[in-house]
């Protein structure tokens, strides 16, 4: 379980990185499927099987069809991907990147100085977080139906075309022009 | 049973929130923007999990559920504004929509 874990992570990490340095979006949405894939085995070897299905369901599943479907109809060509070359310049990634990696390495440092004891890791079950879920989180759970609500409302609202209306008169007056 | 630090896993959630932020800083086109912020959350939600199991306690479980419901909520409101930027302004490029015009 334990190599699990570690394999696990060593794929769910190339992954990733394939993704930020992909310039075809297609190509990092998929290595983006392997990514949340790979994290949803490290949940399992956590103890929460319930969380790595969702992950698969929902992130690896909904969202990214989601995109997909956007991806679709923006009708993206090959000049975009030659595009998105031209503008990850390495001048550009370079700075960022560094200084990113100097904080990364300070975190490091602080979790590697915790001396947390290693406890065997003993699975929560799902019955334990549904009742947790509707007991004390019940509040939770009704903030979470409202934000879907307004997420719903607002992705219809956004994405909603909207029609140019113009007067009989005036399409007459621009056609005879 | 196993023996999975919680060192390690921290360290991983990190890593992860980590390249999500370099590719969010370094990326001009919003959908690739729009991921990056996607594989972010997911660390977090894994930092919460690792929580969870090393407590042996359902509320780290129940803090990812918040937040795959945040994420869901937010991917769905972010792509209807990429389509709307796309429409109006005919690139995905984030530099483009540094105007404000009503």
């Amino acid at each position: 379980m334990e190599l699990t874990f570690y394999i696990a992570s060593a794929v769910a990490i190339l992954s990733t990185i394939m993704v930020i340095t992909r310039y075809n979006l297609i190509h990092a949405l998929l290595y983006l499927v392997v990514s949340f894939l790979a994290v949803a085995v490290v949940f399992f070897t956590l103890g929460a099987p319930f969380m790595a299905a969702l992950e698969v369901i929902v992130y690896a599943g909904a969202i990214i069809v989601l995109i997909i479907f956007v991806i679709m109809m923006l009708n993206l060509t090959q000049e975009d991907v030659q595009r998105e070359k031209d503008w990850l310049k390495p001048s550009l990634w370079v700075g960022p990147a560094l200084l990113s990696a100097v904080l990364l390495a300070e975190l490091v440092y602080i979790i590697s100085a915790l001396d947390v004891p290693a406890t065997a890791t003993i699975a929560v079950p799902a019955k334990v977080v549904g009742l947790a879920l509707y007991g004390p989180y019940i509040i939770g759970v009704q903030l979470c139906g409202m934000l879907l609500m307004a997420g719903i409302v607002g992705a219809y609202h956004l994405g909603r075309q909207q029609k140019k209306v113009v007067h009989r008169f005036l399409q007459e007056r621009s056609a005879a022009q | 049973m196993n023996g999975i630090t919680m060192e390690a896993g921290l360290l991983l959630a990190g890593i992860l929130f980590f390249l999500g932020m370099i590719s969010v800083m370094i990326r001009r086109n919003v959908i690739f923007m729009l991921i990056s912020v996607e594989i972010m959350l997911n660390a977090a939600g894994l930092a919460f999990i690792v929580a969870g199991s090393h407590w042996v306690q359902p509320d780290g479980q129940i803090m990812f559920i918040f937040i795959l419901t945040m994420a869901a909520a937010e991917v769905s409101v972010g792509l209807a504004l990429i389509l709307q930027i796309y429409h109006q302004l005919k690139t995905l490029d984030t530099d483009a929509a540094n105007f404000m015009r009503g």
